[in-house]
């Protein structure tokens, strides 16, 4: 049986929920439309029941769009956003946009352009939100070098994570070369076949290369395999000098190892703690802690936007603060790197956290 | 389509964000600002509140602070302590420079 998406509209005006409810009647793939008439209810309605698409204007009394949108995309982050707005203004477009949300409509003032909105949230309806590696179509980096690889194929996969930015050269189904950052070779390919997620485009062929790897891509991806495990089987075994043992800490490690940092600590609640390099983690995870709620609320008041990061410049250390999938994190850095390169910095461990 | 000039139509303004910088003493009191009037004040007052606590926090979690950057999507909030009080600059980030450095 077919599904049937159910869509959110959020407006204060009653008669233009109505009107919307008509518009989106005429969508082909005949969505369940629901209609809210308040950010309040809105976010009451998302809570009990899943929903795939939400619409909402921008100004609404008490809870404006801004604000419910900031709040849908954090705890939402699959919901397909849309603002249907008659403000013509470009600082809120681009706050809108800055928000994460996934389309800015200007009501629509024709029926050509009727057409076109409809489209477009008929598109939006039918994308399937999926993890891995989002490019042609969404596969794991492994089935990419597979497939191009098993079809004699050349070309050049391109592969981004985040700030990071990886290539893999294939020629006539072998794998030649790789590269990212300074990694180049076998020790590259491994690198970038870690990451978890991000997008991939198709370059096109180098023929002439250099080839640094001359290993089959068969043994080349089980070695990938084979270091995966390690650095998991590693990263809950290893611990810091001086700091006693502490499970569970995947990937704390690695992150304490990067170039600049001083200290990493995580927090999941205020009491769950785990730090590599600090001797008394309890007073920063509790700055780490405050600072990251107040900030977060100060951001939805302002209609800034989700809390992205905390830089601190101190003249002992510098210190990021910034939120992960519900984790805290806490860096500390030395004081050689201005605010500008931490930020960059936070990025590229945000992203290696991720993976 | 007759319908579609009913979307058009008035309501109450969104929050303008603006950049500009205040400044306040140790007590938390706003001495001057040079963001526009229309800016709501008890706003000012909240970030400012905000930023100071964190100050002290982060000194007393022994983690001496002298400058806090804040980035939100939409608004970049940069704080400088200044004798127990702070200047405070909000700058919105133009939406075309790139917001992080490019290899």
């Amino acid at each position: 049986m077919e599904i049937r998406h159910k869509v959110l509209l959020v407006d204060d005006d009653p008669d233009l929920l109505e009107v919307y409810r008509d518009t989106f009647a005429m969508l082909p793939s005949q969505p369940e439309i629901h209609t809210a008439s308040s950010g309040a209810r809105a976010l009451a309605m998302l809570e009990k029941d899943g929903y795939r698409l939400i619409v909402s204007d921008l100004k609404m009394p008490k809870m404006d769009g801004l604000q419910l949108l900031s709040v849908v995309r954090r705890k939402y982050p699959e919901l397909r956003t849309v603002v249907l707005t008659s403000l013509v203004d470009e600082q809120f477009r681009s706050r809108v946009y800055a928000l994460g949300v996934d389309l800015y409509w200007h009501k629509p003032g024709s029926e050509q352009e009727m057409t076109q909105f409809l489209e477009c949230m008929e598109s939006l309806l039918g994308r399937e939100y999926e993890g891995g590696f989002r490019g042609v179509q969404s596969k794991s980096l492994v089935d990419l070098v597979q497939l191009e690889c098993i079809s004699q194929s050349s070309a050049v996969l391109r592969i981004t994570n985040g700030p990071f930015t990886g290539r893999i050269w294939v020629n006539n189904g072998e794998v030649v070369d790789a590269e990212t950052e300074e990694l180049r070779g076998e020790d590259a390919f491994q690198k970038i076949l870690r990451w978890k997620a991000g997008n991939f485009e198709f370059l096109p062929a180098e023929p002439h290369r250099p080839r640094t790897i001359f290993k089959s891509y068969n043994a080349l991806l089980l070695e990938s395999a084979q270091a995966i495990d390690e650095l998991d089987n590693a990263n809950t075994s290893q611990f810091f000098p001086g700091q006693p043992f502490q499970s569970g800490s995947t990937g704390l490690t690695e992150l304490a190892q990067t170039e600049g940092v001083e200290f990493v600590l995580k927090m999941v609640a205020e009491t769950k703690i785990d730090s590599r390099g600090l001797e008394n983690p309890e007073r920063i995870a509790s700055w780490t802690h405050h600072s990251i709620n107040r900030f977060r609320a100060l951001g939805e008041n302002l209609q800034a936007g989700t809390l992205e990061q905390i830089t601190g410049i101190g003249l002992q250390r510098n210190v990021a603060v910034a939120q992960k999938g519900g984790t805290n994190l806490c860096v500390g850095w030395k004081t050689d790197k201005d605010a500008a390169e931490i930020r960059d910095e936070m990025k590229k461990i945000l992203t290696l956290w991720a993976s | 389509m007759g319908f579609l000039t009913s979307w058009f139509r008035s309501a109450k303004p969104l929050l303008q964000l603006h950049s500009g910088s205040f400044s306040m003493d140790r007590t938390g009191r706003i001495l001057a600002t040079t963001l526009p009037s229309s800016f709501p004040r008890n706003l000012v007052q909240t970030i400012g509140h905000c930023v100071a606590l964190t100050f002290d926090e982060a000194q007393n979690a022994q983690l001496p602070l002298n400058e806090l950057i804040i980035h939100y999507p939409g608004l970049k909030i940069t704080a400088r302590e200044m004798r127990g009080g702070a200047i405070v600059f909000l700058s919105i980030p133009n939406a075309t420079e790139p917001t992080h450095k490019t290899s």
